[in-house]
């Protein structure tokens, strides 16, 4: 019996896992092999190069441009969620103080997490279009016209080489801060009520009870929206794609690996090259996963 | 894992076996689908489309291609601004006349790319393609992997209107020779374009401002537009930057002649230091100082509609621009095309030389299922009846010499065959790196944006820009190609 137990969880299991392997671990598998090819993606008899996608990769700038911004939404883009995430849900959750034993939020709490959360729904091209209309460079623009009233000239939030890169992580935090809100709100929830009431009879104020209860207690929901949030900085594709001047610019100061994979595969017909590019992207989005929880593994406190 | 010991212990034999089943159900097609993966199926689907029904119908005078009366056609027809409807009102019900048998598949779409890469890589492809569009097909690419059929059977073939010519003598000058890849005639440009700077010819009439011959006069009118509150040039950086660089390319051919943009084609080394080049930079980079920042983030329509609102004066563009702005154009405005501006007093080709070229690619691919059909369509597109009806359709002049004779032209249509019949032989010639060398073209966009927005000077700009030539040059995954005309 316990035989027929196991061939059982097979069969269960073997339907999603084959369909795991063709639709996801097999393209894995093909791009390595692309990249070592010079591929143009329409015969089906690409030559073998060996690593000469690799070694033309180093001397790149675009490419190298795109590892940049990668590297500063990855310091930046999770950091700045998740503190603005943290102080909404704190406000939302535990900052109004106790009533009948019970930790609240500050008043209307449940409208503004239905605010918070309104970004969230909207599908990434939508927000795109959006933002658009937000950022337009001249005085019909959406944040141009308000500074026209008080008589700031126009900024050109996405023609601004030096200013492109960081309204596009505007966008990506303002998107992402919902989800986070909502992640944090139901962590907190799980932190049992004695806790706090136990400092707060020990005379913790509210900075107190946030840096010293919360956001220890809080430790393993951060690291996995730490995470979710590094892996979003290393995409950023559709945003950059429909935001940015020629998708990248100006003078690549937006541009993105998924974006030169991307234009380099279908613009430039070089499947092999962009192989390449999706294999070290792959690597590096893997390294800071393990990274992350590595160096945030902390003891759990059970409760 | 802590199962309570109920449930999967009590499975019969029988339900075991129905599980494994239907598990063998899913795995089996997915084994077949591993094999059809990108690099998996080697040649066998090219084989498998080979053997189509295309190799029927007998070879006749009006049959010239041996085309199977009763197989299918698909033609893909890129909706942009020319629209669909040409070919769903005027050539595919041409088609179904001659061939009563035949069903004809209609697919619009405007990602050329997106929608036809998979099906060229997996062997089912179309009988036509109008390969246009920002997302278009990379012709030299196809054209290596042997994907495209050779047009000069069709060109050869006798016209439909007078049998006693050959298609190629009914096509104006030029027409076949853009369509070259390797020396082989493999893409038909059907639509006769003509490019330089594009103004309401009302307002320019009220204001008593006349277009500039020369980049003197230029700047003078530009000082004039400027005071009357209206940017006096504009383009859209966002996404259509090539309409600046073409404006530079053309200037720099005034100056040195079309070599120098035959040079460009053939990567030769140093083209793009050149003084032509490095003097049309500098010229256009003048003119972009009076153009506003945030143009840089606009796209082509929402500038091209500033125009109509009478806040842009002249604006850098094809001949489609009539067409593609008619819901957004006010009753009054009046298109009208004028050359670019004479650079030096030397210049080899006079102000009125204007580049006018065979544009908009139609492809057959020699591995669709009826590629006979497919040069047959073309025939029909180069009928004068065919070419009539897109002219009606879609509002542009066909490369099919006087189709649209005695046709009603609109203003921006009789300013253009004006601006034709001014410019005789000085034609600019059209430029076919931008299809053959995608890497340099958009490089050149991005260096066309920070020149003209004055982030580099044009000496930054033709250095940048040779840079990215001899990238190109060697780079030895592109394959290198040669004009000589």
């Amino acid at each position: 019996m316990r035989h027929g137990r196991y061939r059982f969880i097979f069969g269960f299991l073997a339907a999603p896992v084959i369909l795991y392997v063709v639709f996801v671990i097999s393209p894995y598998i093909q791009a390595f092999y692309i990249s070592l090819t010079n591929w143009k993606g329409i015969s089906a008899n690409p030559q073998f190069i060996g690593l000469e996608n690799y070694t033309r990769l180093l001397d790149d700038e675009v490419f190298w441009a795109a590892v940049r911004h990668h590297g500063v939404l990855l310091l930046v883009m999770p950091l700045v969620t998740i503190v603005i995430a943290l102080f909404f849900s704190f406000l939302l959750n535990l900052s109004g103080g106790q009533r009948g034993g019970q930790m609240r939020g500050i008043w209307g709490s449940k409208v503004y997490r239905v605010i918070f959360f309104l970004p969230q729904v909207l599908a990434v091209a939508i927000v795109g279009v959006l933002f658009q209309a937000i950022y337009r460079p001249d005085e019909s623009g959406v944040i141009n016209g308000l500074l026209g009233l008080v008589g700031i000239d126009p900024v050109g939030w996405l023609i601004a080489p030096d200013l492109a890169l960081w309204s596009i992580i505007g966008v990506m935090v303002w998107q992402a801060v919902g989800f986070y809100v909502v992640l944090f709100s139901a962590g907190m929830s799980s932190i049992p009520k004695d806790v706090f009431e136990a400092a707060e009879l020990d005379g913790a104020n509210r900075s107190t009870l946030f840096f010293k209860i919360t956001l220890p207690l809080l430790w393993d929901t951060m690291q996995v929206a730490w995470v979710y949030l590094g892996i979003a900085a290393f995409d950023a594709f559709a945003l950059v794609q429909v935001l940015s001047v020629d998708r990248g610019g100006p003078d690549n100061s937006t541009t993105v690996l998924p974006l030169e994979i991307w234009r380099t595969a279908f613009n430039f017909s070089k499947f092999g090259y962009a192989s390449a590019m999706g294999v070290v992207l792959f690597f590096m989005t893997i390294t800071f996963a393990a990274l992350t929880l590595r160096v945030t593994r902390r003891e759990r406190i059970e409760f | 894992m802590s199962y309570s010991a109920g449930t999967p212990g009590d499975i019969t034999r029988r339900q075991m076996l129905r599980r494994i089943g239907l598990t063998a159900l899913v795995a089996g097609p997915a084994a077949g689908l591993l094999s059809a993966c990108a690099t998996g199926g080697s040649n066998a689907p090219a084989a498998t489309t080979s053997a189509a029904p295309s190799s029927g119908g007998a070879v006749s005078a009006a049959n010239p291609f041996g085309v199977a009366a009763n197989a299918p056609l698909e033609v893909v027809i890129f909706k942009g601004g020319l629209g669909d409807s040409y070919a769903t009102d005027v050539h595919e019900p041409l088609y179904k006349k001659t061939f009563p048998q035949a069903t004809v598949k209609h697919v619009a779409t405007q990602q050329i790319a997106q929608t036809l890469q998979p099906r060229f890589a997996s062997g089912d492809v179309p009988d036509v393609i109008a390969n246009s569009g920002t997302d278009l097909m990379d012709t030299g690419a196809l054209q290596q992997e042997g994907q495209l059929q050779d047009l000069t059977e069709l060109w050869d073939a006798p016209s439909i209107d007078d049998p006693a010519k050959k298609v190629r003598d009914t096509v104006a000058p030029g027409t076949i020779e853009s369509g070259l890849i390797d020396n082989k005639p493999y893409l038909m440009n059907y639509v006769f374009s003509a490019y330089g700077l594009w103004y309401d010819s009302a307002l320019f009439e009220k204001n008593g401002w006349t277009p500039p011959k020369t980049f003197e006069e230029f700047k003078a009118l530009a000082e004039k537009i400027k005071a009357a509150g209206i940017t006096p040039f504009a383009y859209a950086g966002k996404n259509a930057s090539y309409y600046a660089f073409w404006m530079i390319l053309i200037s720099a051919a005034k100056i040195e002649g079309n070599q120098v943009l035959i040079d460009i084609d053939n990567l030769e080394d140093g083209v793009w230091k050149r003084d032509s080049v490095k003097q049309s930079a500098a010229a256009w980079a003048e003119i972009g100082k009076y153009m506003d920042k945030s143009f840089e983030g606009l796209i082509h329509t929402e500038v091209q509609t500033r125009q109509n609102q009478g806040k842009v004066a002249l604006y850098p563009s094809g001949s489609w621009l009539e067409n593609e702005q008619k819901s957004q154009t006010p009753e009054g405005f009046k298109y009208a095309l004028t050359p670019t501006p004479s650079v030096t007093a030397a210049d080899k080709m006079p102000f009125e030389a204007i580049r006018a070229a065979a544009g908009e690619a139609y492809i057959v691919p020699s591995k669709a299922k009826n590629p006979k059909g497919g040069l047959e369509y073309l025939r029909i597109m180069l009928s004068k009846e065919g070419a009539r009806g897109f002219t009606e359709k879609s509002g542009n002049i066909t490369v099919v010499t006087g189709a649209a004779d005695g046709l009603d032209l609109s203003p921006g249509n009789a300013s253009l065959s004006a601006a034709q019949t001014a410019a005789g032989q000085n034609i600019v010639t059209f430029s076919s790196f931008e299809n053959w060398y995608k890497e340099l073209e958009t490089e050149l966009r991005k260096q066309t944006n920070a020149l003209m927005f004055g982030r580099i000077t044009a000496d930054q700009f033709c250095d940048n820009m040779q840079k990215a030539a001899d990238k190109t040059k060697s780079d030895s995954s592109i394959t290198k190609q040669k004009r000589t005309v």
